[in-house]
């Protein structure tokens, strides 16, 4: 396969990708119907793409460094978004978030507003100026920036304690599917989905993993939409969701004042099996204080302008105008994804709580619920629970419980869609996590084998060696990443969001700063980096031991103290110490216009 | 000024028009969420606030970077900082 021609020939490609894709669902959906079991659907959908991914990985293997760290820096503006969409949407996205919106209502959207919103800053403050650096990771900005070995490494501190903590989520959440879809224990279920991973990313780094990225993102966008458009189809709620779903909204805020929200005793709740939820606050009214909404928003989107599997994206474009217009196709992918959890929230909530609807169980008696095969299936996979906690024989509002996945994983069997299509859903929350993972894992080795191994301890060795040491660090820091996820410590959706907590307190202001404040010197960035990653870490810390936090600051938010402390401890660190040379003045200068030459050179 | 200041301070007056448009759907129409709620605009029929989330402040941010993106291109052309083919 010669290169400059795959890149011409890239609509084609996947074009037929895609086209092969629809073929197989519908191969699937016939198998079904002449009686190929669940089970079987399930392996062949997860297996079959795992295949396709390794496949696109071991065709984009390579020897050479700019192709592995930076794919050659020839990855075309829409594909480049449709990468970054599916390195950004994870498994959380993916599987938990439509749970999320279910459960928590306008508190969780918060996220959604804020994992949109960042991307204007990574556009307008980051992007374009981080092409035109011409750096291989984020560190390597932040260590030519800022000058010396001692600012690289902080990057990398950060750099490694926020993606660490994402990747054992992601890995968790390909363990989580994997051990479902195949019906293997999930410890086994974990490295499995670590292989699948490493098959993506070794041989070919970032070129592999841009290319596999796209494929994913194919793969879980059609699984997230297909299910969207036809349950809502199925039940009469209006052929685009996302235009017509107003009167289903109205009905549900009816069905819940209706209903009311009944408050469990504790003794009740000790009962429903960990980690199940009840419908305990409104879908659409405005459930939370503007400062909750707010400082949860405002965290993920410095978060995701600091997160540098994220950044080290639009380092693959051809050009600094093509990274900034990446940014919007990304935000434009993405957008396609978000935009549709709250309808599938919707739409799980209505077809559970509407009487007048076949699927409803609100209201039925319990041991009518109790008969329904979904409700066995997925009270066996301990996913729901029903209990007549006032023993009246029918099912009342507070007495119905759920997993938050289970809104994406079981809203198509409920809603009475044919078993194809939670394979296909399974294969899509396969997609999201591989390339999250991917893509970090790979930001994590690059850092390392780069920054740490290549600049700081051996700069003399040969591009074969640092290939070498790369791919190493690669497995290492994945069978770390899986030995952990193993041990299930936090749940998917809370480390998700620590990690981004973690990349703003130690990265926003230093990578701001360093193209938009001249004056901002080494000193200031590694004050600006630790200590804005230790005083963030320990306010976590302490809130997490019992402390009682202060300005409503929760674990979720503590990024607001961390970047508060760097941004202040960079600025008064940078202006007592001397100014930055007349060299780094003139690199911030020419980082600032497009045209010229990139900072760092083509290979470095 | 030369012309490399120019250039400068006019992306950076984009990039305060487009930070102050993000400001306003990220972050100030949600200090009146109750209030935009109980509004009588209602897109698609739906709740204002709630619109907003799952839609509204969505599409605003990805017109939002294209626009700016555009405007950003016309600066570098102004001033003839526009990357050439091949040079990198």
């Amino acid at each position: 396969m010669i290169k400059g021609k795959f890149i011409d020939n890239l609509p084609k490609v996947y074009g037929i990708y895609t086209g092969g894709f629809l073929v197989f669902i519908i191969i699937m959906a016939i198998a079904e119907q002449a009686g190929m079991s669940a089970k079987m659907i399930g392996i062949f959908f997860v297996a079959f793409t795992v295949l396709i991914y390794a496949l696109i990985g071991w065709l984009s293997r390579t020897l050479q460094t700019d192709a592995y760290y930076v794919a050659g820096r020839q990855v075309p503006t829409v594909f480049n978004g449709m990468a970054t969409a599916a390195d950004w949407m994870s498994g959380a996205s993916f599987v938990a978030m439509a749970g999320g919106i279910y459960f928590k209502g306008y508190g969780y959207m918060a996220l959604l507003v804020g994992w949109t919103g960042g991307y204007v800053l990574v556009a307008s403050l980051l992007a374009p100026y981080l092409r035109k650096f011409g750096c291989y990771t984020v560190p390597d900005f932040i260590g030519t920036r800022y000058g010396g070995n001692l600012a690289r490494f902080s990057a990398v501190i950060v750099l490694t304690v926020a993606s660490f903590t994402y990747v054992t989520a992601q890995i968790n959440a390909t363990g989580t599917i994997a051990s479902v879809a195949l019906d293997i224990p999930f410890e086994i279920a974990v490295y499995v989905g670590l292989a699948s991973i490493l098959m993506c990313s070794m041989l070919g780094g970032m070129r592999a993993v841009t290319w596999t990225q796209v494929a994913q993102y194919i793969v879980l966008i059609i699984a997230y939409l297909l299910p969207v458009f036809w349950i809502s189809n199925n039940i009469g709620a209006g052929f685009f969701p996302h235009f017509m779903l107003a009167d289903e909204v109205a009905r549900i805020a009816e069905l819940e004042g209706q209903f009311g929200f009944v408050k469990n005793s504790a003794a009740d709740l000790a009962t429903v099996p960990k980690g199940l939820a009840g419908i305990t606050k409104p879908h659409s009214s405005v459930n939370a204080t503007p400062w909750a909404f707010i400082s949860l928003a405002v965290c993920m989107m410095a978060g995701t302008a600091s997160l540098p599997h994220v950044m080290m994206r639009y380092f693959t474009t051809p050009s600094v105008r093509t990274a900034r217009r990446s940014v919007g196709w990304s935000l434009f992918f993405i957008f396609l994804l978000y935009s549709s959890a709250p309808m599938l929230a919707t739409l799980s909530k209505i077809s559970l709580m509407d009487p007048n609807l076949a699927t409803g169980i609100i209201g039925k008696s319990i041991t009518e619920v109790q008969a329904l095969d979904w409700y066995q299936n997925w009270n066996q996979a301990k996913l729901m629970f029903v209990s007549d906690f006032n023993g009246n024989g029918t099912l009342e509002l507070n007495e119905f419980f759920m997993k938050g996945s289970a809104v994406v994983l079981a809203t198509p069997e409920i809603a009475g869609l044919p078993y194809v299509i939670s394979g296909l859903v399974a294969a899509g929350g396969m997609a999201a996590a591989m390339s999250t993972a991917d893509g970090l894992v790979l930001a994590i080795s690059n850092a390392l084998s780069h920054d740490v191994y290549y600049k700081i301890i051996n700069p003399k060795a040969e591009t074969a060696k640092r290939l070498i040491v790369a791919r190493v660090l690669l497995v290492l820091i994945g069978f770390a990443g899986a030995t952990i996820a193993a041990l299930e410590i936090q749940g998917i959706l809370g480390s998700v969001i620590w990690a981004f907590d973690f990349a703003m307190s130690g990265l926003f202001f230093p990578l701001v700063l360093g193209v938009w404040w001249k004056r901002a010197n080494a000193p200031g960035a590694v004050a600006g980096m630790l200590l804005g990653l230790i005083s963030g870490t320990a306010y976590l810390v302490w809130v997490r031991s019992g402390g009682s936090g202060f300005l409503g600051i929760t674990q979720l938010t503590f990024g607001i103290v961390g970047a508060s402390v760097s941004l202040v401890s960079m600025i008064v660190v940078s202006l007592i110490t001397a100014a930055p040379d007349a060299a780094t003045q003139k690199m911030v200068d020419d980082v600032r216009i497009p045209s010229g030459k990139t900072i760092l050179g083509k290979q470095h | 000024m030369s012309k490399q200041e120019q250039h400068w301070e006019k992306t950076r007056n984009l990039l305060f028009i487009t930070l102050a448009i993000w400001f306003v759907f990220s972050i100030g129409i949600f200090l009146f969420g109750a209030e935009m709620q109980e509004s009588s605009i209602r897109p698609f029929g739906y709740p204002l606030t709630y619109w907003f989330t799952c839609q509204g402040s969505l599409a605003i941010f990805v017109i939002l970077i294209f626009w700016f993106a555009g405007r950003q291109e016309k600066i570098d052309d102004e001033f003839g900082f526009t990357e050439r083919e091949g040079e990198q």
